[in-house]
């Protein structure tokens, strides 16, 4: 340990340093090496030279994504149950819940011989979240009594239009188990 | 009457064709030397560089330049149109103008006749390449003064008073290296430094190359000397105010005065087309110029990565600093340099 008082004076105040990461900036006048610059300037290449080899950090993104922790909050999926029903019963708690107001749906009621597509007796007829109002804080996956909303570890991709970003059921609603389980086990992220 | 009157037509039609070859070879090479510029700068600082465009980003250079033609072309009210269009085209012109002199190889046989690999081995070389560089000034201080800006009208202030400055002090460096080859004739100071025994110029003028060399970045408007252009401190610089092709002739003629320099810095203390340790006369005329003109083209690729490497690794120098080097330095340390030369050959070699 270094004692306290072996360390530089640094001002009037007497601040202490914490740590001994600092430097100590000296104004010496060049010596006559550093005056003539080449050598340093030498000495600099030499340093951006070794940079050559140095791995580079690079994601090259369309071809390879950064690693998303289990935990990323990334873009809505609306989900089904089992046999393929929404699971949505268009209460609007995850719209209350919305600190950026980012969700709105329409509820309508439930036909006789719709039992298959809704598991509820109400469900949402449009269901719309503005991605450009989303903070992505998963608070709606939070309120939603159903397990209806969840979101995913993929991001809203670029696009040139405002519209384009209010994402409706097609966009959100994952694909039918049931009818469709290729491209559900996609959606899921399962791997073969 | 008659024999004044004659034209050659053969050596009209061979230098004709080694103009085209020329002209068109270093507006390729500068082409490519903006790709190589952003690739050195990408690995030098952990990144890729441009990929994107075909295998390695090698089509980039034809994407950028078809960006900038397609760029709405710009000509300010308040300027003065006819300058303003004329300074691109000086410093496009001047820059592609020095190539003429440079020996790109020794000479090809074709059917019996010898091509030199030169366009014209005027016996005053050397001086022709100054004479034209100073030219190439008029273009950065035309273009600048034209735009009526005042960034602009600025940055061709300093563009100009350093190109003098820092001609000076290689027009005296080179004082002492023509006192050792007695020639200013570019194919006879190759041929020179090829002879056997006969060692490259660098070996008997080191310092001078040292001062050759610091001044031809200047001359370039390369960093650390990149003031006419200082993108922090005058926007862009003397080309502000142009837009489309015109920019890109002032972005191409940097980078071809970039190839040209590092041409004649290989002429002059490189050997030119010399490859070392190999006796070119053994070998049959045209592989022989074939080789000289690889070994040629090798050494200009080096100097323009020293170009980049210096230009990534290097901050620029304060306006009054690179006075100070220019004048204070440079310019004593040439003259220094030029009066030992002197003082050796008239003591020791005095014939």
């Amino acid at each position: 340990m270094q004692t306290l008082k072996s360390s530089p004076p640094s001002g009037d105040r007497g601040m202490q340093a914490l740590t001994n990461r600092s430097k100590i900036l000296e104004r010496k006048p060049m010596t006559f090496l550093e005056s003539i610059y080449l050598w340093n300037i030498l000495k600099g290449m030499m340093i951006t030279f070794s940079h050559i080899f140095k791995k580079q950090p690079t994601i090259h993104y369309p071809e390879q994504t950064r690693p998303f922790s289990p935990v990323f909050r990334g873009l809505h999926v609306l989900n089904r149950d089992e046999e393929g029903r929404e699971r949505c019963t268009a209460c609007g708690l995850c719209a209350v819940a919305c600190p950026a107001e980012a969700i709105t749906m329409e509820a309508a009621e439930r036909l006789p011989g719709e039992e298959n597509l809704y598991r509820e007796e109400k469900y949402a007829a449009r269901y719309e979240i503005n991605m450009l109002r989303c903070i992505f804080c998963g608070l709606c996956e939070e309120a939603c009594p159903k397990d209806a909303i969840y979101l995913s570890e993929t991001f809203t991709p670029a696009s040139f239009t405002r519209e384009s970003f209010i994402y409706g059921k097609k966009d959100l609603l994952i694909p039918d188990p049931v009818t469709k389980p290729a491209e559900f086990a996609a959606a899921k992220g399962i791997k073969n | 009457m008659t024999t004044l009157l004659a034209i050659d037509w053969a050596l009209f039609t061979e230098k004709l064709i080694l103009i085209v070859i020329i002209v068109f070879a270093s507006l390729g090479i500068a082409l490519y030397m903006t790709y190589g510029e952003r690739k050195v700068a990408g690995i030098l600082q952990d990144r890729p560089g441009p990929n994107r465009a075909g295998p390695f980003g090698i089509f980039q250079p034809f994407a950028d330049g078809l960006k900038l033609i397609m760029k709405e072309e710009i000509i300010p009210n308040t300027s003065n149109k006819a300058l303003f269009v004329l300074g691109p085209g000086l410093a496009m012109t001047a820059a592609l103008m020095t190539c003429a002199v440079v020996p790109w190889g020794d000479h090809l046989e074709i059917f019996g006749r010898k091509v030199a690999l030169q366009i014209a081995d005027i016996n005053v070389g050397i001086l022709y390449v100054f004479a034209v560089v100073s030219v190439g000034v008029y273009g950065i201080m035309i273009g600048g003064w034209a735009s009526n800006n005042k960034f602009s009208l600025l940055a061709a202030l300093r563009g100009a008073s350093q190109a003098i400055s820092y001609e000076l002090a290689m027009g005296l460096s080179l004082i002492a290296v023509l006192m050792t080859t007695g020639t200013l004739q570019l194919g006879e100071i190759v041929k020179q430094q090829m002879a056997p025994g006969h060692l490259w110029n660098i070996a008997y003028q080191p310092l001078a190359f040292i001062i050759f060399l610091v001044c031809a970045f200047a001359e370039c408007n390369r960093t650390p000397f990149d003031l006419p252009e200082a993108e922090s401190e005058l926007n862009q610089g003397y080309h502000q105010e142009y837009s489309s092709m015109k920019l890109g002739f002032y972005l191409f003629s940097e980078y071809i005065n970039m190839f040209i320099s590092s041409a004649i810095m290989s002429t002059l203390f490189f050997g030119g087309y010399d490859v070392p340790f190999l006796n070119e006369s053994l070998l049959s005329p045209n592989v022989a110029a074939l080789v000289g003109i690889i070994a040629l083209m090798a050494k200009i690729v080096f100097f323009i990565f020293l170009f980049m490497w210096v230009r990534w690794t290097v901050p620029r120098f304060r306006y009054d600093q690179l006075m100070n080097l220019g004048w204070k330095k440079l310019v004593p340390l040439a003259l220094a340099n030029m009066l030992i030369t002197g003082a050796v050959i008239l003591l020791w070699f005095n014939k």
